[in-house]
C-alpha cells in the first residue's frame, strides 16, 4: 500500500507540475494570469481527438499540430484581448476567464462525454516496479514531465529569448529601455504557456477521457501549484507540486478519495499562514500579494 | 546651517538598533543604527541602491527586518502592522507618488483623517473631515477656494501630489514624519514654497526625517544626517562636517554636484 | 490647412461643482433630477402586478442577479475581485434550508438567520486571503465553490446531489415578488449611499492604493472584512430566497452561473456605479431567458459578452447613458 502510494504519488506531483509550468511561465514573465489556461488545456486535447478520428491525421503530427495551433491561439489571446488590458489586473483576470469559460462550455453544450473522447496512449503495456503495475504513459509522463522542467530552466537562463524573458520578468521598464519589445515578448509567453498546456494535455489525457470538468481542475490545480510554490519560480513549481501530489495521494490513499479535492484548498490556507510569499517567493511578489 | 546642540539633550523618540534585511541573498540593509531625537530633522542621504527606502520600509511597518528592533518613544514597534505604526504617530509619504486618482485633492485627505488616531486627539470625534481637509491643504500651499483643490487628485501636477502627499502625514497629526524623497523632480519654485512648510513643521515641534537626494536643499534644512553607502551607516553628525569625511566623498564621487 | 472634426461634451447647465449638489430653479429642472431614479422604482414596482406568470419567474430571477451583481461591484471596489459569487449564495441557500429541514423554523426566521449566518460564515472562510491582492484573492475566490460542490457530491453530506426537499414556500408569488423586488432596491440605494460617505471613500481608497491607506493609520483587513460581510450577506439573501422559491437546496446553488452571471452584468452594465450592475442584469437575464431554446450556449454567450464588453466597451452601458443623459455633445471643427 505504501509502495504504491509513493510511487503513484511521485507519478500525480509530475502530472501537477506540468500542469502548473506553463500557467507559472506565463505570470513570471508577463505578469498575466491566464484564466483560460484550463480551457486551453482541454481545448488541445479535443483538437487532438478531432484530428485523429475525423480528420484522420497521424497522432504524431496531430500532437505537433495542436500544440502549435494552441500556442497561436494564446498569441490571438494576448494580442486581440490582453494587449488592451494590460496592466489592468482585474480587467485580464475577467476576460482571459470568460474566454475560457466560453470554450469550456462550448464544449459541455456539444455534448462530447464519453468513453470514445479518449487520447491514444504513446505506447501501451506496462512494467513493474517493486510490486506495482505502471503503464507506459505514465513512464512517459515523467520522462516528459522531467525533462520539460529541466529545458524550461536551461531555455530561460542560456537562450536570448529566454533571458529576454527573465528581463522582463525582473523590470518590464527597464527592458523596455534597452530595446526589448516587452508587448512581444509577453505574447510570446502567452502563446508559450497555451503551448505547455496543450503539451501536457497530450501527455495526460490518454488515461483517461476527456471531460470539461477537468478544465476546471486544472486551472484549479494549476492555481494551487502556484500560489504554494510561489507564482514565478520553476524550483517552486516543482516543490509545490511534490508538496501536493504527495498530500493528495495519502489522503486518497488513507482517507479516501473525496477528501483529496480539499488538499489544495486547505495547502493554499496552510502556505498562506505560514509563508505568505510562497515556498520560493521573492519579496517582489510578497508586495505584490499584501 | 544649525548647531545641532539644542537638540542633543531631548529625548530620543526614535532609535533604530542593529537593522538588517536581505532579499533572496543582497543584503539591502545591514546592521544599520541611529538614533532620532524629538524636534530635530534628520537627513538620510546616500548613492542610489544604498538601502534608504528600505530603510523607511523596515521603520513603517511594510517590511519586517530579519534581525534588529526599531523602538519608538521606548516600545518595541518592530513587525507591527503598518496601519498600527501609523496610529501611533509615525506618518510617511511614499518615493512613487500615488494618489486617489478619482478623488478630488482635498478628499484625498479624508482617509488619514479617518483614523482612529485622529478621532481619540479631537476628543473622540471627528469633525467636519472636509473642511480640516480644506485648511490641511492650504497650510501645504494649495491656494484656498482655487479650483485645484476640487480637482481630481489624477489631474494635479507634480508638485501639487508632492504636496499632497505631505498634507496627508499632517492630518494623520503625526509626530514623527518620514518623508521619502519629498524633494524629487521639484522645481527651484515649488521647492522654494514647500521647503518653509517643512521648517514650520519642526519650529511646531514635530520630528522629520527626510531622506534625500537634493543635498543642497536638504543641508539648509536638516540638523543632523546619516549617511547609508552599500546598506550600512558610513557617517553621522552634522552636515558640513559629514561631507568632508573621505567616506562619503568615495561613496558619493562621481554621483552628486 | 485640413480641418478635422471632434466631438466636444458639455455639461448640462443644472450640475453645480460636485455631484450631489444642485441648483434647481424650476420643475423641470427638478424633473431632469428626479426622474431617473423615481421612474425606474415606480415601474419596478408596477410591474410584478401587471407580467404574466412566466415573466414574474424572470423577474425574480433578475432580481437576484441584480443583487449579486451589486455585492460583486461592492467587493471589487474595496479590491477584492471575486470569481465565486455563487459560495455566497449558496451558503446562504444551504444555511436556510438546514435551518428549515432540521431545524423547522419559520420562513421569516430562516432568510433572515441565514442573511446574517451565511454573511459570517462566508467572511470567516475567507479572512485567511484577506491579505492577498487581486488575482489571488480572485484565485481563492474560484477554488472555493467548485471544490465545496465537489466535497457536497462526494460525501453525501447536507443531502448530497439529492439536497434538501420539501421545503416552506413563500405565502404567494406577490410575496417573494415584492420582497426580492424591494431587497434590491434597498441595496441599490443603500450601498450607492453608502459608497458617497466618508466610510465608502475609504473603502473604495483601498482598491487604488491599500498602501497608501494603512499608512494614514487604517487597518485596512478590519475594513476589507466588514465588506465581505456586507458583500456576503447580500448573497446568501438571495440565496436563502431562492431557496424557499424553489422549496428546495441542492449542488446546483453553488453552479457557476452564479458567479459568472452576476460578474457578466456588472461588467456588461458598467462597473463601479451599482445602478451599472442593476442595469446589467436586467439585460442579460431576460436576454437569456428569450434564448432559453439554446440551452448550454447561454453560458457561452455570457462569458463572450463579458469579454466583448470589457475589452471593447470597458465603461459599460450605464456610463454611457449616464454619458449622453447628463452631457450635451457636439462636433466641432479643429484646424490642424
Amino acid at each position: 500500500m505504501l509502495e504504491v502510494t509513493l510511487i503513484y504519488g511521485f507519478i500525480n506531483s509530475v502530472i501537477l507540475a506540468l500542469i502548473a509550468l506553463g500557467f507559472s511561465l506565463t505570470f513570471s514573465i508577463s505578469g498575466v494570469s491566464n484564466f483560460a489556461y484550463g480551457a486551453l488545456f482541454i481545448l488541445a486535447g479535443y483538437m487532438v481527438w478531432i484530428f485523429v478520428n475525423l480528420l484522420s491525421i497521424p497522432f504524431a503530427v496531430a500532437a505537433i499540430l495542436s500544440v502549435l495551433l494552441t500556442a497561436l491561439l494564446g498569441a490571438g489571446l494576448y494580442r486581440f484581448v490582453l494587449l488592451r488590458l494590460r496592466g489592468l489586473v482585474i480587467s485580464e483576470v475577467i476576460a482571459t476567464f470568460g474566454v475560457g469559460l466560453a470554450i469550456l462550455e462550448f464544449f459541455r453544450y456539444l455534448g462530447w462525454t464519453g468513453f470514445e473522447y479518449t487520447l491514444p496512449v504513446f505506447t501501451d503495456g506496462s512494467v513493474m516496479i517493486g510490486n506495482t503495475y505502471i503503464d507506459h504513459q505514465r513512464l512517459w509522463i515523467v520522462g516528459a514531465g522531467t525533462s520539460l522542467a529541466v529545458g524550461l530552466y536551461l531555455f530561460t537562463h542560456y537562450t536570448k529569448v529566454g533571458l529576454a524573458f527573465r528581463g522582463i520578468a525582473q523590470d518590464e521598464r527597464t527592458a523596455l529601455t534597452l530595446g526589448v519589445n516587452t508587448d512581444r515578448i509577453a505574447g510570446i509567453s502567452v502563446a508559450f504557456g497555451a503551448g505547455l498546456a496543450a503539451t501536457a494535455a497530450i501527455l495526460i489525457l490518454p488515461r483517461g477521457t476527456i471531460a470539461v470538468n477537468e478544465g476546471y481542475d486544472v486551472l484549479v490545480n494549476a492555481l494551487a501549484v502556484c500560489i504554494i510554490g510561489g507564482l514565478g519560480s520553476t524550483a517552486g513549481v516543482v516543490a509545490a507540486s511534490f508538496m501536493l501530489g504527495y498530500a493528495q495521494m495519502f489522503t486518497d490513499s488513507y482517507l479516501g478519495p473525496h477528501w483529496k479535492m480539499i488538499v489544495p484548498l486547505i495547502a493554499i490556507l496552510l502556505i498562506l499562514a505560514v509563508r505568505p510569499s510562497g515556498l520560493f517567493g521573492k519579496q517582489k511578489e510578497l508586495e505584490e500579494r499584501i | 546651517m544649525t548647531s545641532p546642540s539644542p537638540h542633543s539633550e531631548k529625548s530620543v523618540l526614535l532609535s533604530v538598533r542593529d537593522l538588517s534585511k536581505s532579499f533572496g541573498g543582497v543584503k539591502a540593509v545591514t546592521g544599520v543604527s541611529f538614533d532620532v531625537r524629538e524636534g530635530e530633522l534628520l537627513g538620510i542621504i546616500g548613492p542610489n541602491g544604498s538601502g534608504k527606502t528600505t530603510l523607511v520600509n523596515l521603520i513603517t511597518g511594510f517590511i519586517t527586518p530579519d534581525s534588529g528592533e526599531v523602538v519608538y518613544r521606548g516600545r518595541n514597534i518592530t513587525g507591527l502592522m503598518p496601519y498600527r505604526i501609523a496610529r501611533l504617530g509615525i506618518a510617511r509619504t511614499f518615493q512613487m507618488v500615488r494618489p486617489f486618482t478619482a478623488l478630488a485633492a482635498f478628499k484625498n485627505l479624508i482617509v488619514p483623517l479617518f483614523s482612529p488616531r485622529v478621532k481619540s486627539l479631537s476628543g473622540g470625534r471627528y469633525g467636519d473631515r472636509d473642511a480640516v481637509a480644506k485648511d490641511l491643504l492650504e497650510e501645504v500651499g494649495f491656494e484656498r477656494e482655487s479650483s485645484v483643490t476640487y480637482k481630481p487628485a489624477g489631474s494635479l501636477p507634480h508638485g501639487y501630489l508632492k504636496r499632497l502627499e505631505l498634507a496627508k502625514c499632517l492630518a494623520l497629526r503625526a509626530d514623527l514624519i518620514i518623508l521619502d524623497e519629498l524633494f524629487s523632480g521639484l522645481s527651484i519654485a515649488e521647492l522654494a514654497s514647500i521647503v518653509p512648510v517643512i521648517e514650520k513643521l519642526v519650529v511646531e515641534g514635530k520630528t522629520v526625517i527626510m531622506i534625500e537626494h537634493r543635498l543642497r536643499e536638504l543641508f539648509r534644512i536638516a540638523n543632523r544626517v546619516v549617511v547609508l553607502n552599500f546598506g550600512t551607516v558610513i557617517a553621522e553628525g552634522i552636515p558640513s562636517e559629514v561631507m568632508q569625511k573621505d567616506e562619503v566623498k568615495q561613496a558619493y564621487l562621481g554621483s552628486e554636484d | 490647412m485640413t480641418t478635422k472634426k471632434r466631438k466636444e461634451r458639455l455639461d448640462r447647465g443644472i450640475k453645480v461643482r460636485s455631484d450631489d449638489i444642485f441648483a434647481l430653479t424650476s420643475y423641470r429642472e427638478m424633473l431632469y433630477v428626479a426622474v431617473p431614479s423615481v421612474l425606474p422604482v415606480a415601474v419596478l414596482l408596477i410591474l410584478p402586478l401587471i407580467l404574466p406568470t412566466y415573466w414574474q419567474k424572470v423577474l425574480i430571477s433578475t432580481s437576484v442577479f441584480a443583487i449579486l451583481a451589486m455585492s460583486w461591484d461592492f467587493l471589487v471596489s474595496v479590491g477584492m475581485v471575486s470569481l465565486g459569487q455563487a459560495l455566497f449564495f449558496g451558503v446562504g441557500g444551504y444555511l436556510a434550508g438546514v435551518l428549515d429541514h432540521h431545524l423547522h423554523l419559520p420562513i421569516w426566521l430562516t432568510i433572515p438567520l441565514a442573511t446574517v449566518l451565511g454573511g459570517g460564515l462566508c467572511t470567516v472562510c475567507l479572512v485567511p486571503v484577506l491579505r492577498l491582492r487581486g488575482i489571488y484573492f480572485a484565485m481563492v475566490t474560484l477554488v472555493l465553490p467548485l471544490m465545496i460542490e465537489r466535497i457536497i457530491e462526494a460525501t453525501g453530506f447536507l443531502g448530497g446531489t439529492e439536497g434538501l426537499t420539501g421545503l416552506k414556500p413563500f405565502p404567494s408569488i406577490y410575496a417573494e415578488l415584492y420582497l426580492i423586488v424591494a431587497a434590491m432596491l434597498l441595496v441599490l440605494f443603500a450601498v450607492r449611499r453608502m459608497m458617497s460617505t466618508d466610510y465608502g471613500l475609504v473603502l473604495r481608497a483601498i482598491q487604488e492604493n491599500d498602501r497608501s491607506v494603512m499608512s494614514g493609520g487604517i487597518n485596512i483587513y478590519y475594513l476589507k472584512a466588514q465588506a465581505l460581510f456586507l458583500g456576503g450577506c447580500a448573497c446568501s439573501f438571495c440565496g436563502a430566497f431562492m431557496t424557499h422559491v424553489y422549496m428546495f437546496v441542492g449542488m446546483p446553488a453553488f453552479a457557476l452561473d452564479y458567479s459568472i452571471l452576476p460578474i457578466a452584468s456588472a461588467v456588461v452594465g458598467g462597473m463601479g456605479t451599482f445602478a451599472g450592475s442593476t442595469l446589467g442584469a436586467f439585460i442579460l437575464v431576460p436576454l437569456s431567458e428569450a434564448l432559453r431554446g439554446i440551452g448550454g450556449l447561454r453560458t457561452v454567450i455570457y462569458a463572450l459578452s463579458l469579454t466583448v464588453f470589457i475589452v471593447a466597451l470597458p465603461e459599460g452601458v450605464f456610463h454611457y447613458i449616464q454619458r449622453k443623459y447628463k452631457q450635451f455633445e457636439r462636433w466641432v471643427e479643429v484646424e490642424r
